[in-house]
Protein backbone atom coordinates (compact mmCIF):
# COMPACT_ATOMS: atom_id res chain seq x y z
CA UNK A 1 0.00 0.00 0.00
CA UNK A 2 2.78 2.37 -0.82
CA UNK A 3 1.51 5.52 -2.48
CA UNK A 4 4.46 5.62 -4.84
CA UNK A 5 3.28 2.49 -6.63
CA UNK A 6 -0.22 3.69 -7.36
CA UNK A 7 -1.45 4.92 -10.68
CA UNK A 8 -2.84 7.97 -8.96
CA UNK A 9 -4.20 10.91 -10.89
CA UNK A 10 -1.91 13.76 -9.90
CA UNK A 11 -3.91 16.23 -11.97
CA UNK A 12 -7.02 15.54 -9.98
CA UNK A 13 -5.50 16.93 -6.81
CA UNK A 14 -5.74 15.32 -3.38
CA UNK A 15 -8.68 13.17 -2.40
CA UNK A 16 -8.98 14.92 0.95
CA UNK A 17 -7.60 18.19 2.21
CA UNK A 18 -8.45 19.78 5.56
CA UNK A 19 -7.03 22.80 7.37
CA UNK A 20 -7.96 23.75 10.91
CA UNK A 21 -11.01 21.51 10.69
CA UNK A 22 -13.28 21.21 13.72
CA UNK A 23 -15.73 18.31 13.71
CA UNK A 24 -18.61 17.45 16.01
CA UNK A 25 -22.34 17.54 16.48
CA UNK A 26 -24.37 20.75 16.32
CA UNK A 27 -21.93 23.08 17.98
CA UNK A 28 -20.47 20.44 20.30
CA UNK A 29 -16.94 19.96 18.97
CA UNK A 30 -15.45 16.49 19.24
CA UNK A 31 -12.08 17.10 17.60
CA UNK A 32 -10.53 20.46 16.73
CA UNK A 33 -7.66 21.62 14.53
CA UNK A 34 -7.50 18.70 12.12
CA UNK A 35 -5.07 19.11 9.25
CA UNK A 36 -5.28 16.46 6.60
CA UNK A 37 -3.85 15.86 3.15
CA UNK A 38 -4.62 12.54 1.51
CA UNK A 39 -3.56 11.95 -2.10
CA UNK A 40 -5.64 9.80 -4.42
CA UNK A 41 -4.61 6.18 -4.36
CA UNK A 42 -3.52 6.34 -0.71
CA UNK A 43 -4.85 4.80 2.48
CA UNK A 44 -5.41 6.75 5.70
CA UNK A 45 -6.05 4.81 8.90
CA UNK A 46 -7.92 6.53 11.74
CA UNK A 47 -6.96 4.95 15.05
CA UNK A 48 -8.40 5.66 18.47
CA UNK A 49 -10.51 4.17 21.21
CA UNK A 50 -14.30 4.37 21.27
CA UNK A 51 -15.52 7.96 21.36
CA UNK A 52 -12.21 9.31 20.09
CA UNK A 53 -13.79 10.98 17.08
CA UNK A 54 -13.04 8.40 14.35
CA UNK A 55 -16.64 7.92 13.31
CA UNK A 56 -17.37 11.65 13.66
CA UNK A 57 -14.51 12.39 11.27
CA UNK A 58 -15.75 9.76 8.80
CA UNK A 59 -19.27 11.19 8.94
CA UNK A 60 -17.91 14.66 8.29
CA UNK A 61 -15.82 13.43 5.35
CA UNK A 62 -18.80 11.64 3.81
CA UNK A 63 -21.00 14.73 4.21
CA UNK A 64 -23.37 13.44 6.90
CA UNK A 65 -22.09 16.09 9.33
CA UNK A 66 -21.16 19.63 8.39
CA UNK A 67 -17.72 20.86 9.45
CA UNK A 68 -18.06 23.16 12.47
CA UNK A 69 -14.99 25.20 11.56
CA UNK A 70 -12.09 25.24 9.15
CA UNK A 71 -11.72 24.19 5.56
CA UNK A 72 -12.44 20.75 4.12
CA UNK A 73 -12.10 19.75 0.49
CA UNK A 74 -13.41 16.34 -0.54
CA UNK A 75 -12.38 15.22 -4.03
CA UNK A 76 -11.59 18.82 -4.88
CA UNK A 77 -14.95 20.20 -3.77
CA UNK A 78 -15.68 22.04 -0.53
CA UNK A 79 -17.57 19.98 2.05
CA UNK A 80 -21.03 21.26 2.80
CA UNK A 81 -21.27 21.99 -0.89
CA UNK A 82 -23.34 18.95 -1.65
CA UNK A 83 -21.63 18.43 -4.97
CA UNK A 84 -19.01 16.19 -3.48
CA UNK A 85 -21.80 13.81 -2.69
CA UNK A 86 -23.23 11.75 -5.46
CA UNK A 87 -26.55 13.26 -6.33
CA UNK A 88 -29.00 10.90 -8.00
CA UNK A 89 -28.09 10.23 -11.58
CA UNK A 90 -24.42 11.11 -11.22
CA UNK A 91 -21.50 8.78 -10.96
CA UNK A 92 -20.76 7.62 -7.44
CA UNK A 93 -17.81 9.41 -5.94
CA UNK A 94 -17.95 8.49 -2.27
CA UNK A 95 -18.83 5.11 -0.79
CA UNK A 96 -19.38 4.69 2.94
CA UNK A 97 -19.48 1.64 5.17
CA UNK A 98 -21.17 2.59 8.43
CA UNK A 99 -20.76 0.76 11.68
CA UNK A 100 -24.32 -0.09 12.56
CA UNK A 101 -25.75 -1.76 9.48
CA UNK A 102 -25.62 -5.21 11.03
CA UNK A 103 -28.53 -4.55 13.38
CA UNK A 104 -30.93 -4.44 10.45
CA UNK A 105 -29.97 -7.85 9.20
CA UNK A 106 -33.43 -9.42 9.65
CA UNK A 107 -34.64 -7.63 6.53
CA UNK A 108 -36.06 -9.86 3.80
CA UNK A 109 -33.26 -9.16 1.35
CA UNK A 110 -30.89 -11.37 -0.58
CA UNK A 111 -27.17 -10.69 -0.46
CA UNK A 112 -27.32 -9.64 -4.11
CA UNK A 113 -30.00 -7.00 -3.35
CA UNK A 114 -27.78 -5.38 -0.73
CA UNK A 115 -24.71 -5.31 -3.00
CA UNK A 116 -26.84 -3.87 -5.82
CA UNK A 117 -27.67 -0.86 -3.60
CA UNK A 118 -24.07 0.22 -4.17
CA UNK A 119 -25.13 1.15 -7.71
CA UNK A 120 -28.20 3.23 -6.74
CA UNK A 121 -26.20 6.43 -6.35
CA UNK A 122 -25.18 6.25 -10.03
CA UNK A 123 -28.69 5.89 -11.34
CA UNK A 124 -30.82 7.96 -9.02
CA UNK A 125 -34.45 7.16 -8.40
CA UNK A 126 -35.44 5.60 -11.68
CA UNK A 127 -32.37 5.01 -13.86
CA UNK A 128 -32.28 1.39 -15.01
CA UNK A 129 -29.43 -0.80 -13.85
CA UNK A 130 -27.53 -1.93 -16.95
CA UNK A 131 -25.28 -4.84 -17.74
CA UNK A 132 -22.27 -2.86 -16.50
CA UNK A 133 -24.00 -2.48 -13.12
CA UNK A 134 -24.79 -6.17 -12.85
CA UNK A 135 -21.19 -6.94 -13.82
CA UNK A 136 -19.90 -4.57 -11.13
CA UNK A 137 -22.17 -6.25 -8.56
CA UNK A 138 -20.99 -9.72 -9.57
CA UNK A 139 -17.35 -8.66 -9.55
CA UNK A 140 -17.67 -7.06 -6.11
CA UNK A 141 -19.23 -10.23 -4.69
CA UNK A 142 -16.49 -12.34 -6.26
CA UNK A 143 -13.83 -10.10 -4.73
CA UNK A 144 -15.30 -10.64 -1.27
CA UNK A 145 -15.74 -14.38 -1.99
CA UNK A 146 -19.53 -14.38 -1.60
CA UNK A 147 -20.68 -15.08 -5.16
CA UNK A 148 -22.15 -18.42 -4.02
CA UNK A 149 -24.26 -16.53 -1.44
CA UNK A 150 -25.80 -14.14 -3.98
CA UNK A 151 -29.30 -15.57 -3.61
CA UNK A 152 -29.04 -16.33 0.10
CA UNK A 153 -31.31 -14.48 2.50
CA UNK A 154 -29.37 -11.88 4.45
CA UNK A 155 -30.73 -13.21 7.75
CA UNK A 156 -29.39 -16.69 6.99
CA UNK A 157 -25.83 -15.35 6.86
CA UNK A 158 -23.36 -15.19 9.72
CA UNK A 159 -22.11 -11.83 11.00
CA UNK A 160 -18.85 -12.18 9.09
CA UNK A 161 -20.67 -13.10 5.86
CA UNK A 162 -22.93 -10.07 6.26
CA UNK A 163 -19.91 -7.85 6.73
CA UNK A 164 -18.54 -9.22 3.45
CA UNK A 165 -21.88 -8.41 1.78
CA UNK A 166 -21.71 -4.79 2.97
CA UNK A 167 -18.08 -4.50 1.90
CA UNK A 168 -19.06 -5.84 -1.53
CA UNK A 169 -21.74 -3.11 -1.67
CA UNK A 170 -19.04 -0.49 -1.12
CA UNK A 171 -16.78 -2.07 -3.77
CA UNK A 172 -19.67 -2.25 -6.26
CA UNK A 173 -19.99 1.54 -6.09
CA UNK A 174 -16.58 1.92 -7.83
CA UNK A 175 -16.17 5.15 -5.88
CA UNK A 176 -13.26 7.58 -5.92
CA UNK A 177 -13.21 7.75 -2.12
CA UNK A 178 -14.01 4.87 0.22
CA UNK A 179 -14.82 5.69 3.85
CA UNK A 180 -14.93 2.54 5.98
CA UNK A 181 -15.92 2.43 9.64
CA UNK A 182 -14.35 -0.66 11.21
CA UNK A 183 -14.58 -2.72 8.04
CA UNK A 184 -12.90 -5.83 9.45
CA UNK A 185 -15.33 -6.24 12.37
CA UNK A 186 -16.44 -9.87 12.45
CA UNK A 187 -14.35 -10.95 9.44
CA UNK A 188 -12.56 -14.30 9.61
CA UNK A 189 -8.96 -14.68 8.39
CA UNK A 190 -9.85 -15.38 4.73
CA UNK A 191 -12.30 -12.48 4.81
CA UNK A 192 -9.60 -10.27 6.24
CA UNK A 193 -7.28 -11.28 3.41
CA UNK A 194 -9.89 -10.54 0.77
CA UNK A 195 -10.58 -7.17 2.36
CA UNK A 196 -6.88 -6.25 2.27
CA UNK A 197 -6.59 -7.35 -1.36
CA UNK A 198 -9.69 -5.30 -2.21
CA UNK A 199 -8.24 -2.17 -0.58
CA UNK A 200 -4.99 -2.71 -2.49
CA UNK A 201 -6.94 -3.03 -5.76
CA UNK A 202 -9.06 0.04 -5.04
CA UNK A 203 -6.02 2.20 -4.35
CA UNK A 204 -4.25 0.75 -7.42
CA UNK A 205 -7.04 2.13 -9.63
CA UNK A 206 -6.63 5.53 -7.97
CA UNK A 207 -9.28 5.50 -5.24
CA UNK A 208 -8.43 6.88 -1.81
CA UNK A 209 -9.42 4.89 1.27
CA UNK A 210 -10.04 6.14 4.81
CA UNK A 211 -10.52 3.41 7.36
CA UNK A 212 -11.39 3.69 11.04
CA UNK A 213 -9.80 0.77 12.84
CA UNK A 214 -8.66 -0.63 16.17
CA UNK A 215 -6.15 -2.80 14.35
CA UNK A 216 -2.67 -1.34 14.77
CA UNK A 217 -1.37 -3.90 12.27
CA UNK A 218 -3.70 -2.59 9.60
CA UNK A 219 -2.79 0.99 10.48
CA UNK A 220 0.90 0.15 10.09
CA UNK A 221 0.29 -0.93 6.48
CA UNK A 222 -1.56 2.29 5.58
CA UNK A 223 0.12 5.23 3.86
CA UNK A 224 -0.95 7.61 6.62
CA UNK A 225 -2.16 7.20 10.19
CA UNK A 226 -4.08 9.63 12.36
CA UNK A 227 -4.24 8.88 16.07
CA UNK A 228 -7.34 10.35 17.66
CA UNK A 229 -8.26 10.84 21.32
CA UNK A 230 -10.85 13.61 21.03
CA UNK A 231 -7.98 15.50 19.46
CA UNK A 232 -5.30 14.68 16.93
CA UNK A 233 -2.54 12.95 18.88
CA UNK A 234 -0.40 12.42 15.80
CA UNK A 235 -0.72 12.35 12.03
CA UNK A 236 1.66 11.21 9.33
CA UNK A 237 3.27 8.09 7.87
CA UNK A 238 2.94 5.07 10.20
CA UNK A 239 6.55 4.63 11.34
CA UNK A 240 6.69 8.02 13.02
CA UNK A 241 3.15 8.00 14.33
CA UNK A 242 2.79 4.50 15.71
CA UNK A 243 5.37 4.92 18.47
CA UNK A 244 4.75 3.69 22.03
CA UNK A 245 4.28 7.14 23.57
CA UNK A 246 1.66 8.16 21.01
CA UNK A 247 -0.18 4.88 21.39
CA UNK A 248 -0.11 5.22 25.18
CA UNK A 249 -1.57 8.68 24.85
CA UNK A 250 -4.20 7.51 22.36
CA UNK A 251 -5.39 4.50 24.28
CA UNK A 252 -3.98 4.68 27.78
CA UNK A 253 -4.77 8.12 29.14
CA UNK A 254 -8.23 9.31 30.01
CA UNK A 255 -9.25 12.77 28.87
CA UNK A 256 -11.80 14.91 30.59
CA UNK A 257 -13.68 17.83 29.17
CA UNK A 258 -13.73 20.69 31.67
CA UNK A 259 -15.16 24.04 30.66
CA UNK A 260 -14.75 23.16 27.05
CA UNK A 261 -11.07 22.36 27.45
CA UNK A 262 -9.63 18.94 27.09
CA UNK A 263 -7.41 18.06 30.00
CA UNK A 264 -5.41 14.98 30.66
CA UNK A 265 -6.30 13.29 33.91
CA UNK A 266 -3.32 10.96 33.80
CA UNK A 267 -0.07 12.47 35.00
CA UNK A 268 2.28 12.19 32.07
CA UNK A 269 3.34 15.82 31.95
CA UNK A 270 6.69 15.00 33.42
CA UNK A 271 7.38 12.37 30.80
CA UNK A 272 9.78 12.96 28.03
CA UNK A 273 8.79 12.07 24.49
CA UNK A 274 11.88 12.50 22.37
CA UNK A 275 10.70 10.19 19.61
CA UNK A 276 7.11 11.28 19.50
CA UNK A 277 7.23 15.02 20.04
CA UNK A 278 7.59 15.91 16.39
CA UNK A 279 4.39 14.13 15.60
CA UNK A 280 2.26 15.20 18.48
CA UNK A 281 -0.25 17.96 18.39
CA UNK A 282 -0.12 20.52 21.14
CA UNK A 283 1.51 18.45 23.79
CA UNK A 284 0.72 20.31 27.00
CA UNK A 285 -2.00 22.23 25.17
CA UNK A 286 -4.36 19.50 24.18
CA UNK A 287 -6.62 20.36 21.31
CA UNK A 288 -4.37 23.04 19.90
CA UNK A 289 -2.43 22.19 16.78
CA UNK A 290 1.07 23.45 16.18
CA UNK A 291 1.43 25.85 13.31
CA UNK A 292 3.24 23.37 11.12
CA UNK A 293 2.30 19.77 11.06
CA UNK A 294 4.97 17.31 10.02
CA UNK A 295 3.91 15.25 7.05
CA UNK A 296 7.18 13.53 6.22
CA UNK A 297 9.45 11.95 8.72
CA UNK A 298 13.12 12.80 8.74
CA UNK A 299 15.31 9.83 7.80
CA UNK A 300 16.15 7.61 10.68
CA UNK A 301 12.64 7.37 12.10
CA UNK B 1 -69.26 -23.87 -2.83
CA UNK B 2 -72.60 -22.17 -2.23
CA UNK B 3 -72.01 -20.67 1.21
CA UNK B 4 -68.51 -19.55 0.16
CA UNK B 5 -69.53 -17.57 -2.93
CA UNK B 6 -73.30 -17.15 -2.90
CA UNK B 7 -73.41 -14.32 -0.33
CA UNK B 8 -71.20 -12.19 -2.59
CA UNK B 9 -73.23 -13.02 -5.71
CA UNK B 10 -76.52 -12.23 -4.01
CA UNK B 11 -75.62 -9.01 -2.21
CA UNK B 12 -74.21 -5.98 -3.97
CA UNK B 13 -73.23 -4.40 -0.64
CA UNK B 14 -71.02 -7.44 0.05
CA UNK B 15 -69.40 -7.13 -3.38
CA UNK B 16 -68.60 -3.50 -2.68
CA UNK B 17 -67.29 -4.40 0.78
CA UNK B 18 -65.06 -7.11 -0.70
CA UNK B 19 -63.68 -4.78 -3.36
CA UNK B 20 -63.09 -1.94 -0.89
CA UNK B 21 -61.49 -4.33 1.58
CA UNK B 22 -59.14 -5.76 -1.05
CA UNK B 23 -58.13 -2.23 -2.09
CA UNK B 24 -57.37 -1.42 1.56
CA UNK B 25 -55.43 -4.70 1.81
CA UNK B 26 -53.32 -3.85 -1.25
CA UNK B 27 -52.41 -0.36 0.00
CA UNK B 28 -51.74 -1.71 3.49
CA UNK B 29 -49.55 -4.53 2.11
CA UNK B 30 -47.23 -2.11 0.32
CA UNK B 31 -47.11 0.58 3.01
CA UNK B 32 -47.25 -1.93 5.86
CA UNK B 33 -44.12 -3.63 4.52
CA UNK B 34 -42.12 -0.49 5.28
CA UNK B 35 -43.99 0.07 8.56
CA UNK B 36 -42.85 -3.39 9.67
CA UNK B 37 -39.31 -3.22 8.28
CA UNK B 38 -38.59 0.26 9.60
CA UNK B 39 -40.28 -0.18 12.95
CA UNK B 40 -42.88 2.53 12.31
CA UNK B 41 -45.69 0.65 14.04
CA UNK B 42 -46.04 3.18 16.83
CA UNK B 43 -46.32 6.20 14.55
CA UNK B 44 -48.73 4.18 12.40
CA UNK B 45 -50.87 3.48 15.44
CA UNK B 46 -50.66 7.09 16.53
CA UNK B 47 -51.72 8.26 13.07
CA UNK B 48 -54.61 5.82 13.05
CA UNK B 49 -55.93 7.28 16.32
CA UNK B 50 -54.58 10.79 16.11
CA UNK B 51 -56.85 11.64 13.19
CA UNK B 52 -59.86 11.42 15.52
CA UNK B 53 -60.04 15.11 16.57
CA UNK B 54 -59.63 16.13 12.96
CA UNK B 55 -62.53 13.96 11.91
CA UNK B 56 -64.64 15.19 14.84
CA UNK B 57 -63.84 18.80 13.93
CA UNK B 58 -64.79 18.17 10.32
CA UNK B 59 -68.12 16.65 11.33
CA UNK B 60 -68.80 19.60 13.68
CA UNK B 61 -68.11 22.05 10.86
CA UNK B 62 -70.03 20.01 8.33
CA UNK B 63 -66.92 19.30 6.26
CA UNK B 64 -66.01 15.93 4.74
CA UNK B 65 -64.45 13.64 7.37
CA UNK B 66 -61.55 12.95 5.02
CA UNK B 67 -60.39 16.58 5.15
CA UNK B 68 -60.46 16.51 8.93
CA UNK B 69 -58.51 13.26 9.01
CA UNK B 70 -55.86 14.75 6.74
CA UNK B 71 -55.62 17.76 9.06
CA UNK B 72 -55.25 15.49 12.10
CA UNK B 73 -52.51 13.46 10.40
CA UNK B 74 -50.64 16.59 9.33
CA UNK B 75 -50.76 17.93 12.91
CA UNK B 76 -49.50 14.57 14.13
CA UNK B 77 -46.53 14.29 11.74
CA UNK B 78 -45.66 17.97 12.18
CA UNK B 79 -45.85 17.76 15.97
CA UNK B 80 -43.72 14.62 16.19
CA UNK B 81 -40.98 15.96 13.93
CA UNK B 82 -41.01 19.33 15.75
CA UNK B 83 -40.53 17.72 19.19
CA UNK B 84 -37.85 15.27 17.98
CA UNK B 85 -35.91 17.98 16.13
CA UNK B 86 -36.08 20.65 18.85
CA UNK B 87 -35.39 18.42 21.85
CA UNK B 88 -33.31 15.47 22.90
CA UNK B 89 -36.45 13.40 23.43
CA UNK B 90 -36.72 10.17 21.50
CA UNK B 91 -39.27 9.76 18.72
CA UNK B 92 -41.44 7.35 20.70
CA UNK B 93 -41.87 9.86 23.53
CA UNK B 94 -42.89 12.50 21.02
CA UNK B 95 -45.23 10.09 19.23
CA UNK B 96 -46.78 8.94 22.52
CA UNK B 97 -47.41 12.52 23.65
CA UNK B 98 -49.04 13.55 20.41
CA UNK B 99 -50.96 10.27 20.25
CA UNK B 100 -52.55 10.52 23.68
CA UNK B 101 -53.11 14.27 23.34
CA UNK B 102 -54.87 13.98 20.01
CA UNK B 103 -56.94 11.02 21.16
CA UNK B 104 -58.02 12.86 24.31
CA UNK B 105 -58.85 15.95 22.27
CA UNK B 106 -60.96 13.82 19.96
CA UNK B 107 -62.85 12.20 22.83
CA UNK B 108 -63.42 15.61 24.50
CA UNK B 109 -64.81 17.01 21.27
CA UNK B 110 -67.02 14.00 20.71
CA UNK B 111 -68.28 14.07 24.31
CA UNK B 112 -69.59 17.62 23.82
CA UNK B 113 -72.21 16.40 21.38
CA UNK B 114 -74.74 13.57 21.52
CA UNK B 115 -74.95 13.43 17.76
CA UNK B 116 -71.47 11.96 17.58
CA UNK B 117 -72.20 8.60 19.15
CA UNK B 118 -73.01 6.84 15.89
CA UNK B 119 -70.27 8.66 14.04
CA UNK B 120 -67.63 7.71 16.60
CA UNK B 121 -68.37 4.02 16.23
CA UNK B 122 -68.21 4.48 12.47
CA UNK B 123 -64.87 6.29 12.68
CA UNK B 124 -63.30 3.72 14.95
CA UNK B 125 -64.68 0.57 13.39
CA UNK B 126 -65.56 1.66 9.89
CA UNK B 127 -68.58 0.74 7.88
CA UNK B 128 -67.37 -1.93 5.56
CA UNK B 129 -70.89 -3.07 4.74
CA UNK B 130 -72.03 0.47 3.95
CA UNK B 131 -69.37 1.39 1.40
CA UNK B 132 -70.79 3.55 -1.38
CA UNK B 133 -69.66 3.67 -5.00
CA UNK B 134 -68.04 7.04 -4.29
CA UNK B 135 -66.13 5.55 -1.34
CA UNK B 136 -65.00 2.76 -3.60
CA UNK B 137 -63.75 5.18 -6.24
CA UNK B 138 -61.80 7.17 -3.66
CA UNK B 139 -60.31 4.03 -2.19
CA UNK B 140 -59.24 2.86 -5.66
CA UNK B 141 -57.54 6.19 -6.42
CA UNK B 142 -55.79 6.19 -3.03
CA UNK B 143 -54.57 2.62 -3.43
CA UNK B 144 -53.18 3.32 -6.91
CA UNK B 145 -51.44 6.51 -5.73
CA UNK B 146 -49.96 4.87 -2.60
CA UNK B 147 -48.75 1.75 -4.44
CA UNK B 148 -47.34 3.72 -7.39
CA UNK B 149 -45.52 6.23 -5.14
CA UNK B 150 -43.99 3.44 -3.10
CA UNK B 151 -42.77 1.60 -6.18
CA UNK B 152 -41.35 4.80 -7.71
CA UNK B 153 -39.45 5.58 -4.51
CA UNK B 154 -38.39 2.01 -3.83
CA UNK B 155 -34.64 2.81 -3.93
CA UNK B 156 -34.57 5.45 -1.18
CA UNK B 157 -37.13 3.42 0.80
CA UNK B 158 -34.92 0.32 0.58
CA UNK B 159 -31.86 2.29 1.67
CA UNK B 160 -33.84 3.76 4.59
CA UNK B 161 -34.58 0.21 5.74
CA UNK B 162 -30.89 -0.71 5.72
CA UNK B 163 -29.56 2.54 7.18
CA UNK B 164 -30.74 6.15 6.71
CA UNK B 165 -27.09 7.23 6.40
CA UNK B 166 -26.70 5.01 3.35
CA UNK B 167 -29.64 6.82 1.78
CA UNK B 168 -27.99 10.19 2.47
CA UNK B 169 -24.67 9.06 1.04
CA UNK B 170 -26.35 7.71 -2.10
CA UNK B 171 -27.87 11.15 -2.67
CA UNK B 172 -31.38 10.50 -1.31
CA UNK B 173 -31.92 12.86 1.68
CA UNK B 174 -33.13 10.49 4.39
CA UNK B 175 -35.31 13.03 6.21
CA UNK B 176 -37.22 13.91 3.05
CA UNK B 177 -37.98 10.28 2.20
CA UNK B 178 -38.83 9.47 5.82
CA UNK B 179 -41.51 12.19 5.78
CA UNK B 180 -42.82 10.96 2.40
CA UNK B 181 -43.07 7.48 3.90
CA UNK B 182 -45.05 8.84 6.90
CA UNK B 183 -47.35 10.73 4.52
CA UNK B 184 -48.02 7.47 2.66
CA UNK B 185 -48.83 5.73 5.95
CA UNK B 186 -51.12 8.62 6.86
CA UNK B 187 -52.82 8.58 3.45
CA UNK B 188 -53.47 4.85 3.77
CA UNK B 189 -54.87 5.28 7.27
CA UNK B 190 -57.04 8.25 6.35
CA UNK B 191 -58.62 6.70 3.29
CA UNK B 192 -59.12 3.34 4.96
CA UNK B 193 -60.94 4.77 7.97
CA UNK B 194 -64.11 4.85 5.86
CA UNK B 195 -63.97 1.13 5.30
CA UNK B 196 -62.32 -0.72 8.17
CA UNK B 197 -62.10 2.26 10.54
CA UNK B 198 -59.08 3.89 12.15
CA UNK B 199 -58.81 1.30 14.91
CA UNK B 200 -58.64 -1.59 12.51
CA UNK B 201 -56.65 -0.20 9.60
CA UNK B 202 -53.70 -0.50 11.92
CA UNK B 203 -54.21 -4.26 12.10
CA UNK B 204 -54.33 -4.43 8.31
CA UNK B 205 -51.08 -2.46 8.15
CA UNK B 206 -49.22 -4.76 10.52
CA UNK B 207 -50.60 -8.29 10.41
CA UNK B 208 -50.27 -9.24 6.70
CA UNK B 209 -46.91 -7.48 6.30
CA UNK B 210 -45.66 -9.02 9.54
CA UNK B 211 -46.58 -12.49 8.27
CA UNK B 212 -44.87 -11.67 4.98
CA UNK B 213 -41.70 -10.65 6.80
CA UNK B 214 -41.59 -14.08 8.48
CA UNK B 215 -41.43 -16.00 5.22
CA UNK B 216 -40.21 -13.69 2.46
CA UNK B 217 -36.63 -13.51 1.24
CA UNK B 218 -37.18 -10.40 -0.87
CA UNK B 219 -39.09 -7.21 -0.15
CA UNK B 220 -41.14 -7.58 -3.32
CA UNK B 221 -42.27 -11.07 -2.30
CA UNK B 222 -43.02 -9.77 1.20
CA UNK B 223 -45.41 -7.24 -0.36
CA UNK B 224 -47.06 -9.89 -2.55
CA UNK B 225 -47.52 -12.27 0.40
CA UNK B 226 -48.95 -9.41 2.49
CA UNK B 227 -51.34 -8.48 -0.33
CA UNK B 228 -52.51 -12.10 -0.67
CA UNK B 229 -52.96 -12.60 3.09
CA UNK B 230 -54.70 -9.23 3.46
CA UNK B 231 -57.12 -9.98 0.63
CA UNK B 232 -57.79 -13.45 2.01
CA UNK B 233 -58.51 -11.86 5.41
CA UNK B 234 -61.06 -9.53 3.83
CA UNK B 235 -62.81 -12.42 2.10
CA UNK B 236 -62.82 -14.73 5.12
CA UNK B 237 -63.74 -11.92 7.50
CA UNK B 238 -66.71 -10.83 5.39
CA UNK B 239 -67.85 -14.41 5.03
CA UNK B 240 -67.71 -14.98 8.78
CA UNK B 241 -69.46 -11.68 9.38
CA UNK B 242 -72.26 -12.67 6.97
CA UNK B 243 -72.83 -16.17 8.28
CA UNK B 244 -72.42 -15.50 12.00
CA UNK B 245 -73.71 -11.92 12.10
CA UNK B 246 -70.42 -10.42 13.34
CA UNK B 247 -69.02 -6.91 13.01
CA UNK B 248 -67.48 -6.88 9.52
CA UNK B 249 -64.37 -4.72 10.00
CA UNK B 250 -63.38 -6.40 13.26
CA UNK B 251 -63.87 -9.86 11.73
CA UNK B 252 -61.53 -8.96 8.85
CA UNK B 253 -58.82 -7.76 11.22
CA UNK B 254 -59.26 -10.78 13.50
CA UNK B 255 -58.70 -13.09 10.54
CA UNK B 256 -55.62 -11.06 9.51
CA UNK B 257 -54.10 -11.28 12.99
CA UNK B 258 -55.07 -14.97 13.15
CA UNK B 259 -53.30 -15.63 9.84
CA UNK B 260 -50.22 -13.90 11.21
CA UNK B 261 -50.09 -16.27 14.17
CA UNK B 262 -50.70 -19.29 11.95
CA UNK B 263 -47.77 -18.18 9.77
CA UNK B 264 -45.71 -17.57 12.89
CA UNK B 265 -46.43 -21.07 14.23
CA UNK B 266 -45.77 -22.80 10.91
CA UNK B 267 -42.48 -20.99 10.25
CA UNK B 268 -41.44 -21.69 13.84
CA UNK B 269 -42.07 -25.43 13.44
CA UNK B 270 -40.29 -25.52 10.08
CA UNK B 271 -37.36 -23.60 11.49
CA UNK B 272 -36.91 -25.91 14.48
CA UNK B 273 -37.25 -28.97 12.22
CA UNK B 274 -34.61 -27.59 9.88
CA UNK B 275 -32.29 -26.97 12.79
CA UNK B 276 -32.74 -30.37 14.36
CA UNK B 277 -32.42 -32.19 11.02
CA UNK B 278 -28.98 -33.76 10.58
CA UNK B 279 -27.18 -31.53 8.15
CA UNK B 280 -23.74 -31.75 6.62
CA UNK B 281 -24.16 -28.54 4.66
CA UNK B 282 -22.80 -25.23 5.78
CA UNK B 283 -24.85 -22.28 6.98
CA UNK B 284 -24.32 -20.77 3.58
CA UNK B 285 -25.98 -23.53 1.60
CA UNK B 286 -28.79 -23.75 4.14
CA UNK B 287 -29.36 -20.09 3.49
CA UNK B 288 -29.58 -20.64 -0.26
CA UNK B 289 -32.09 -23.43 0.08
CA UNK B 290 -34.14 -21.65 2.73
Amino acid sequence: MNAAHHQAHPDDGPALQATGLTIGYRGAPVVTAIDLDLPRGAVLALVGSNGSGKSTLLKTLVGLLAPLEGDLQVLGKPAGDRHHRPSPGRAATVAYLSQFHLERSALPLRARDVVRMGRFARHGLWGRLRQADHDAVAAAMARMGIEHLADAALRALSGGQRQRVHLAQVLAAEADLLLLDEPTAGLDAPGHERYEQAVADETARGAAVVVATHDIGEAARADQVMLLAQRVVAYGPPPGVLVPDNLLETFGIALRNVDGELLRTGDDHGHDHPAGDDHRHGHGHPGVAPAEQPRRLPPGH
Amino acid sequence: MGPLLQPFLDNEFLQRALLAGVLVALACAVVGTFVVLRGLAFIGDALAHGVLPGVALAILLGMPGLAGAALGAAAMIGGVSLVTRRSQLSADTAIGLLFVGMLALGVVMVSRSDSFTGDLVRILFGELLGVSRADLGLQAVATVVVVATTLLLSRPFLLLCIDPEQADVAGFPSQRYHVIMLVLVAATVIVSFQTVGTLLVFGMLLAPAGAGALVARRISSMMLIAAALGSLSVYLGLLASYHFDLAAGASVVLVAVGLFFVTFAVTGVLESRRRSAPSNTSTATTGVSA
